[in-house]
Parts: C-alpha cells; structure tokens; sequence
C-alpha cells in the first residue's frame, strides 16, 4: 500500500478550482488548471502564480551560521553583504556530485534561511544535521513546515500583488532582485524560477488560503507544475532530479558559475573532488527543428561523440520543442546534432542557454 | 466529467468511431483522451491508402506531457488524413469530437459490432 500524497495549505483550492492533480516528490500538486500552455503565456505577458508550499524553508542560526554554510555549501555566502540578498548554490557531496540546489537568503552573519526542493528536503536536512554535529558547529536549524509559498511571477505581477496585499506596498519598499525583506509575518523574496521579474512570499499556512484569493482576485493566474516546467526551461534554469543530481558535478551541470573557488583558505564539502576532476560534459539548450518533441534521456549524436537529453519539453513561446543536452566539451554552440527519438533521427540545433529572456526569444 | 456521445463506437485505447452512411469510418480520440494529454503540440497522421490491420499504431499525438500512439480500430484502408487538426492540434484539445484525425475504408464492415458502445466506454473509464 503506497503513501497518500501529503498536502499544502492550498490543497482545496486547487481542487476547487477544478486543477488537473498528480502526486509530485510525494505531494498532491496541480499540474494545469485546464491549459499550462494558457498557464505559461500568462507568466510571460501577465502574471501566474504557483503554489510551492511543497518546497522547505530551512531556517539556519547562531554565532555560527557563516562559517557553517561557507564549509557547506559550494557557492560563498560570505558574499551577502546587504540584509536579506540572496544567491543560488549547489550542495554537494564529498565526491562533488549535486545533493540539492537551492537558494540561500542571509538576514544577518547568524541568520540565514536556505529554500530546499521537495523531493529532497528530508535528505537535505537529514544531511545538514549530520554536518552540524560533525563539526560541532554553533547553530540550529528549523524546517518551516509551517510555511506556505506563493510564487507570483510575470511583468504585471508585482503590480498586480501589491493591489492585492496593500501590506508589499507599505513594506520597506518592494525587495531588488535576489533580495527578501520581512513584511510583518511575510517573507517577501524578489527570486523566481521562470525568468520573469516576480516574488515569492513565504507567508504562515493558517494566511496561505486568502492570499491566494485575493491574488486570484487581482487578475494573477492560477498556474501549476507543467507550466512551471515550460517555464523553467525556457529561462534556462536546471531542474534537480533531471539536469543533475548526486552522480553529476556542478561542473557537468551548466552551474560552474554557481561554484566559488576564489578563497583558497574556503574548504567545502565536494571541493577537493572538483578540483580534482574538471568537466568532462557541457549542458546546452537544445531545439528541435522536425516537428516532435524532446523528452529527457534521448540519446544525441554530436561531431564530437554521443551525449543525452537531460530535460525537455515544448517550448509555448517559441512554439518549438526545446530541451537541455549534455554533450561532449568539444561540442560547439549552433552544431545541428541528431537526436533519437523513438528509434528515428532528428535534427536539433544546440544553442546557448537561455532560450528567453523579458518574455522574448534569443534564439 | 468527459463527453461521451451516443451515436459513437469507441476503443479501450480511447478513439472513437463514427459509421458513415457509405460505410466509410471517421476516426478521433476521446474527450476523456484529450484532457488526460494535456495541451496538445503535434500530430502525425497516416498516408492516404495505407492499409492497416486492426489494433496497428498508425498515428502519434503528442501533447507538452508525451507522446500516445494512435490504433486502427479495425482493419482498413486510409482515406483521408485530417490537416486541419495537423496545423492547429490545439482544436482537438478544444473539441475532441469535432475534429477528426483520420478516415478509414474498414475492410470488413462487421467488424464495427465488436466495437463498445458509449455505455461500454464510460464503464471503461470509470473503471481506470
């Protein structure tokens, strides 16, 4: 007998509102309130909005809360200089394979909160505990079950949210970008995962129902996981479980950018496997120029030996199938590769990520 | 809840069948088939005069979700493949049974009997 899928605060209203459900890391989450194709348009020339109350907060604190994360994690939060900045990182395992990806916001040097995938945030603080007791560090860790999150993206979405929660206007001003600011019991983060300018508010479950009314109610369009997906892959970003995860190095992943090696006094875990092993793979965007669509693990001939779909889907802006590729270094970006699919071969061109950026195309 | 008409004949792998006056047979899939896809992106249909046998995958429609075969539900010939919904597959998903995918020239006209009817198909679906 399987494990009923768990729910978020906003469960009945996705239900009431008639969404296509499926059961995702575990969770009971909507995949399109009836067109993700209409769902993703609106992200791009609107505003949609997403509940990802299936994702963790983790709440990091105490005296040693830098010095920890700065042995954790393979980005450098010493960085994060001006309250609430964030950045995206990796956190890696001792051979420098990925266990999570996730966003790190620092309040202060002893306040931290790291934003963690659902299908990993058991294993993410299981392994961030363990860490804590190993190095006997100073600090205290708080999973925040208690939270609901509403992402709330588009070119109209921060106008649409402040008419909807007067408390974003009376806030210290709307946050920059990769930035939180605290609004009474809202924690507003001006971050996203579909390249549109947007906030994700983290806002107490009991709150999590009306806010997403009042949002339905300014017009910010219901949008669920295969919209999401669409999304995401246009902008480029990776997808934990797809693009990579605790077999592939950042490096292998697109995400060297996300790794900071500038302080040789900085060890962290996975850092001397990193530096021992430079890539051997590039991640590429990908599009389809036949008429079909890219799935992940398809096979892909390149000039430069065979490589393999890691994501795809297809595109709504580009009205093109698009994937991202692991190809050998040696491939070049605007190589037409073969991809199979189905036992027949296709022609796909590879391309720089992202596909789009503003709501444009850049292919 | 998915629409499924009474004056049609339908398949476990959720086509379904109008019987033309002249026999020929008009071929689609299912309500219940396009909202399981999702948004639908492409279609790829038979040749004309193709001839397939009963249960033989002769199309793809594939949605942002995936790719589902499309059966013969009994043996024929092709007679015509439906280009409107080839450059607009989002119709299907907008109205399953207005927009046809296919027509068959069955070779053996009986064969449609032991096909289900609409009751047969919605027992079918409920029972998924």
């Amino acid at each position: 007998m399987s494990t009923p899928s768990k729910h978020t605060p906003l469960h009945a209203s996705h239900v009431a509102a008639g969404a296509r459900m499926v059961d995702f890391a575990g969770w009971d989450m909507p995949v399109n309130y009836g067109s993700q194709i209409e769902e993703h348009h609106a992200v791009r020339h609107d505003a949609g909005m997403f509940d990802v109350s299936h994702m963790l907060s983790v709440d990091l604190s105490g005296p040693d809360a830098t010095t920890f994360l700065r042995g954790l994690l393979a980005n450098d939060v010493i960085k994060l200089v001006e309250p609430g900045k964030a950045i995206y990182s990796c956190m890696l395992n001792e051979q420098g394979g990925v266990i999570d990806d996730l966003i790190v916001y620092r309040f202060s040097v002893s306040d931290y909160r790291l934003v963690v995938n659902a299908g990993t945030a058991e294993k993410d603080v299981a392994w961030i505990r363990k860490r804590i007791a190993t190095t006997a560090a100073n600090v205290s860790l708080d999973g925040r079950r208690d939270l609901a999150m509403i992402a709330i993206q588009g070119p109209r979405a921060i106008e649409r949210a402040s008419a909807a929660m007067p408390e974003l206007v009376t806030a210290r001003g709307i946050p920059s970008s990769f930035t939180a600011v605290r609004a009474g019991d809202l924690l507003i983060a001006r971050t996203g995962y579909t390249g549109e300018d947007g906030l994700e508010i983290a806002v107490p479950a009991i709150r999590a129902e009306a806010m997403w009314n009042a949002l339905v109610a300014a017009g910010v369009k219901p949008c669920g996981l295969g919209a999401r997906d669409t999304l995401r892959l246009e902008a480029g970003m990776n997808l934990y479980g797809q693009d990579m995860d605790e077999t592939v190095s950042p490096l292998d992943a697109g995400l060297s950018w996300t790794v900071d090696l500038k302080d040789d006094n900085r060890d962290f875990v996975g850092r001397s496997a990193l530096e021992a092993k430079p890539a051997s793979n590039r991640l590429l965007g990908l599009i389809l120029e036949d008429k079909g669509v890219l799935r992940s693990h398809m096979k892909v001939f390149t000039s430069a030996g065979e490589g393999e779909t890691t994501s795809g889907s297809f595109s709504p802006t580009l009205e093109k199938s698009i994937g991202f590729v692991r190809v050998p270094l040696a491939t070049q970006v605007g190589e037409v590769i073969e991809v199979d699919i189905r036992g027949k071969r296709l022609k796909a061109r590879t391309v720089k990520l992202p596909f789009v950026r503003n709501g444009k195309p850049l292919v | 809840m998915s629409n499924i008409p009474a004056n049609l004949k339908y398949t476990k792998s959720h086509e379904w069948i109008r019987v033309e006056d002249d026999g020929s047979l008009t071929i689609g899939v299912t309500d219940h088939a396009q909202e399981a896809l999702g948004d639908i992106v492409f279609l790829e249909l038979p040749d004309v005069g193709r001839s397939l046998a009963a249960g033989e995958a002769c199309a793809v429609i594939e949605s942002v979700k995936a790719a589902s075969d499309i059966y013969a539900p009994v043996a024929g010939e092709v007679l015509a493949a439906n280009q409107n919904v080839v450059d607009a597959p989002e119709s299907v998903n907008a109205d399953a049974y207005g927009n046809w995918l296919f027509k068959l020239k069955p070779i053996n006209g009986a064969d449609i009997e032991a096909l289900m009817d609409a009751a047969g198909y919605a027992t079918e679906i409920a029972q998924a």
